[in-house]
C-alpha cells in the first residue's frame, strides 16, 4: 500500500504519512480487518474534521469509513433512524428536509444534537461524542444513540447498547475510534415544530453579562452560544454577541422563502492563504466589526437552520485561511463554580499574548451526562478558540492556557487537540485507564500514543 | 417535457455510479429494479434507496457474466416495473492489463463481461422497449474505448466495441421511440479508484457524474462525456498522430 501524505486533520498543523483502505461495504470491512498484518495499527477515519491528531495515526493505517454511507431504516412515526457509520449529518438533514416537505401529518424530525458543521460522519459524531448549541438541554450526541454495531480487529461484530456489551458501548461513545470500527448506529431523532428557527442576537459588553444571559435564556431557548471578541480587554473583557434560537414552524398565512441549504460547500478555498491574511490587525478589525455590527437592542428573526447552525459550511476548506502551517484550536471546559474566574484568566492570558483568534465561542454546558466514558462536557462553561500555528510561540501560549484549565479542574476536548501533555490529559480524564481496557488491541492513534504515555509532572 | 424515468432497471446496481444514479431517482420517488451479484450488498443498497424515497425496490441476484439468465432477468424487471421507463447498464470490471497480456483466457473473460454481457442484455431490453414504443437506455462505456492504449487496450477494446454496438442500437431504436445513451465517465472518485490519491480538477464525484447521466438519459443524448471537459480531452487524444502517440506510455 502506498504511503500517502495528503491525509490531514482539519487544523492542518500535523503532517504525517499514512496508508489508507476504503471499504465500500460492511462485508468488505469485515474481511479486510482480520487480514491486516499483526504489526499494523489502524484507526477509523471519517471526514477528517477533528482538528489535531486524535484522528491521525502517523506511519500507520487509516480505515476510511465514508464508503459506508447507507441508510438502513427510518421509522417516520417514532423518529428512529438506523444508518451506516460513514453517513454524514448533511445527508441525514437533506433526507429529513425532503421528508418534512412530503410529511402530511407525520412529525417533522431533526438531529437531536449537531456540532458546528454538518460535514461529519455519524461514526465521527459518536467517536467524539460531539455536542451542540443545545447541550444544556440535550446533552451529547451519544445520549441519543440507542445502539451500534462495532467491528473489532478479530472480525467479530458486537451489538452494543446500554443493555448489551454496555461497557464497550460506554467506551465507544467518545472513544476516539480506538475501540474498533463502528459499522452502523441507531439514533433517536427529535421531533420539532418545523425546520425554521426563531433567533435572537444579544450584544453584551462584559463577561459577567454572558453568564447572566446564559442563565436567563435556558428556560425558553433550546440553543445558545456566544461569539466573543477575545482581543477586547479591561472593562470590555469577554464582550461579545450572545445568540439564541429555538425551532418553530413557519408562521401560518405567509409563504416561507425558498432556501437552498449548502448540502455541498458553495465554493472551496483552492489554496492556502498567505499567513499574513490573519494578522492581529485583520483579526482585531474583524472581531470589532462583528461586535459593532450586532444591533444594540436584540432583534428577532425567523430563518432557516442551515445558516444559524452551520455558517462556515458554505465555504469548503475554510481551514486554509490559516496558511500553510495550519492552526490549533483550543477548547476546554471549566467546572461551573470556577468558570467565571477561569474564563477571565484565560481571556486575559490570550489578550496579553496578542495571538489573535478569528473565532472564539463560549457556551454553558448543562448537567445531562453522556454514557461516554471519555466524554468531554461537564456542567460548566466551554471556551473554544482558533490560533494560527506560529510554532513554539503558539504552543507556549496553549501550555499557559492548559495550566489555567488544569488549576480550575477543567479539561481539554480531544477532538480539537494536537498537543496537550499526558499529565494534563490524565488529570482531566481520571477514567482514562478504565477506558484503555476496551481499546481494540490493533487500534491506535497519534493522540493516544501521546496522552497515554507515562505522565511526567 | 423531460422523460419521467419513474420505473427504472439497473444492472450492476452496487457499483458506485449506479448507486449514485439510483439515489437521485429514489429521491424523486422512482420505482427501481436492481440486479447485482452480491446479495448482501444489494440488500443494503435497496434499504438505503427505500429510506431515500424510492416508491418500491425489487431485486434480483445474478452474475451478469452468465448470459443465459439475461432474458429471464429482463422479464423479471418487466413484471416488477410493468413499463420500463429506463434502464442503466452499469456492470463491468477494470482488469489488470498485464494479466490480460499474459493469459488469453483472462483477456477473453474481460472482453466477455465488458462487451458480450451488456450486448446480450441490450438485445433483450431492446425487444421490450421497442414493443413499448418508449424508453431510455443508458450504457456505461469508457473514455478508454476511444483509442487503444498500451496501458489498458483489452478493457478499452471491449468498451470500444460496446460503443459501436450502442451507436447502432440507438440508430435502430430511435425510429421506435427509444433512446440509447452511451456514457463515458472520466476519473470518478469511487472504490474502483480508491488506491489513487485524489484531488485536482480532473476528478469528479459519483454524485456529479450521476446527475449528468440522469439528465442525458432524460434528454435522449447520444453520447455523454462526464464531466463535460472529457469530450475535449478525448478528441485531442484520438487525434494525436500515431508517430507521436507511439512515443507515449499512456
Amino acid at each position: 500500500m502506498p504511503l500517502r501524505h495528503d491525509l490531514l486533520a482539519w487544523g492542518r498543523a500535523h503532517r504525517y504519512p499514512h496508508t489508507l483502505i476504503t471499504p465500500a461495504f460492511r462485508d468488505e470491512a469485515l474481511r479486510a480487518l482480520p487480514q491486516l498484518p499483526t504489526e499494523t495499527r489502524w484507526l477509523p477515519r471519517g471526514l477528517g474534521r477533528s482538528y489535531g491528531d486524535s484522528g491521525l495515526n502517523a506511519d500507520q493505517l487509516l480505515v476510511d469509513a465514508t464508503g459506508l454511507d447507507r441508510f438502513i431504516a427510518l421509522d417516520v412515526a417514532s423518529g428512529v433512524l438506523e444508518c451506516e457509520a460513514g453517513m454524514t449529518l448533511a445527508d441525514i438533514l437533506q433526507l429529513l428536509e425532503t421528508r418534512a416537505a412530503q410529511a402530511g401529518g407525520s412529525p417533522v424530525w431533526f438531529l437531536p444534537v449537531s456540532p458546528g458543521t454538518k460535514f461529519v460522519t455519524v461514526g465521527g459524531a459518536i467517536a467524539n461524542d460531539v455536542h451542540g448549541k443545545n447541550h444544556h438541554r440535550a446533552g451529547c450526541f451519544g445520549s441519543h444513540v440507542r445502539s451500534l454495531k462495532l467491528l473489532r480487529s478479530s472480525g467479530e461484530v458486537l451489538d452494543c447498547s446500554t443493555t448489551e456489551n454496555a461497557e464497550l458501548f460506554a467506551a465507544t461513545i467518545a472513544g476516539l475510534g480506538l475501540t474498533g470500527l463502528i459499522l452502523s448506529a441507531v439514533i433517536q431523532l427529535k421531533a420539532v415544530p418545523g425546520l425554521w428557527l426563531e433567533t435572537e442576537d444579544v450584544r453584551y459588553g462584559h463577561l459577567d453579562e454572558f453568564f447572566s444571559l446564559s442563565e436567563t435564556s435556558r428556560a425558553d431557548w433550546e440553543y445558545d452560544v456566544a461569539w466573543l471578541d477575545c482581543l477586547a480587554s479591561g472593562a470590555a473583557l469577554g464582550r461579545g454577541v450572545f445568540s439564541r434560537a429555538r425551532h418553530v414552524a413557519w408562521p401560518a398565512g405567509s409563504t416561507p422563502p425558498s432556501v437552498r441549504p449548502a448540502w455541498q460547500p458553495r465554493f472551496a478555498l483552492p489554496v492556502d492563504l498567505p499567513s499574513l491574511a490573519l494578522s492581529r490587525l485583520t483579526v482585531g478589525s474583524f472581531n470589532a466589526l462583528l461586535w459593532h455590527r450586532a444591533p444594540a437592542t436584540p432583534k428577532r428573526r425567523t430563518v432557516h437552520y442551515d445558516g444559524v447552525f452551520y455558517p462556515l459550511d458554505a465555504i469548503g476548506q475554510w481551514n486554509r485561511l490559516y496558511g500553510k502551517r495550519g492552526f490549533y484550536q483550543y477548547q476546554c471546559v471549566l467546572p461551573q463554580s470556577n468558570a467565571p474566574a477561569a474564563v477571565r484568566a484565560l481571556l486575559q492570558a490570550i489578550a496579553a499574548s496578542g495571538e489573535g483568534s478569528f473565532l472564539a465561542v463560549l457556551k454553558t454546558f448543562g448537567a445531562r451526562s453522556s454514557p461516554g466514558l471519555l466524554s468531554f462536557p461537564m456542567p460548566g462553561t466551554t471556551l473554544a478558540l482558533d490560533f494560527a500555528n506560529r510554532g513554539p510561540r503558539t504552543l507556549a501560549l496553549l501550555t499557559r492556557l492548559d495550566s489555567i484549565t488544569h488549576e480550575a479542574g477543567g479539561r481539554i476536548y480531544p477532538a480539537k487537540d494536537g498537543r496537550v501533555s499526558a499529565a494534563d490529559f490524565q488529570q482531566g480524564y481520571p477514567q482514562w485507564q478504565a477506558f484503555a481496557r476496551h481499546i481494540d488491541p490493533r487500534c491506535s492513534s497519534s493522540f493516544w500514543r501521546r496522552v497515554s504515555a507515562p505522565a511526567s509532572s | 417535457m423531460p422523460h419521467p424515468l419513474q420505473r427504472v432497471v439497473i444492472f450492476g446496481a452496487t457499483s458506485a455510479i449506479a448507486i449514485a444514479v439510483a439515489r437521485q431517482l429514489a429521491a424523486e420517488n422512482a420505482q427501481l429494479f436492481l440486479v447485482a451479484r452480491n446479495a448482501e450488498r444489494l440488500d443494503s443498497v435497496a434499504a438505503d434507496l427505500r429510506v431515500r424515497g424510492a416508491a418500491r425496490v425489487d431485486m434480483a441476484v445474478a452474475d451478469l457474466a452468465d448470459t443465459t439468465r439475461h432474458a429471464a432477468l429482463v422479464a423479471e424487471a418487466r413484471i416488477s416495473l410493468q413499463t420500463i421507463d429506463g434502464a442503466l447498464i452499469a456492470h463491468g470490471t477494470l482488469p489488470d492489463q498485464t494479466q490480460c497480456e499474459r493469459d488469453a483466457a483472462v483477456a477473453l473473460q474481460q472482453i466477455s463481461i465488458n462487451f458480450l454481457s451488456p450486448a446480450s442484455i441490450l438485445t433483450e431490453l431492446a425487444a421490450v422497449m421497442a414493443a413499448q414504443g418508449s424508453g431510455r437506455i443508458g450504457v456505461i462505456g469508457s473514455v478508454a474505448g476511444d483509442r487503444g492504449r498500451m496501458s489498458n487496450y483489452v478493457y478499452g477494446s471491449a468498451k470500444g466495441g460496446l460503443g459501436v454496438f450502442v451507436q447502432g442500437l440507438r440508430h435502430r431504436l430511435g425510429k421506435q421511440g427509444v433512446s440509447v445513451t452511451l456514457i463515458k465517465p472520466g476519473f470518478v472518485d469511487t472504490p474502483m479508484t480508491a488506491h489513487i490519491a485524489k484531488g485536482g480538477p480532473l476528478w469528479a464525484t459519483a454524485e456529479k457524474v450521476a446527475a449528468d447521466i440522469v439528465k442525458a438519459m432524460r434528454g435522449g443524448k447520444a453520447t455523454l462525456y462526464t464531466p463535460w471537459f472529457w469530450a475535449g480531452i478525448m478528441a485531442t487524444i484520438r487525434n494525436v498522430p500515431d508517430f507521436i502517440f507511439g512515443k507515449t506510455r499512456l
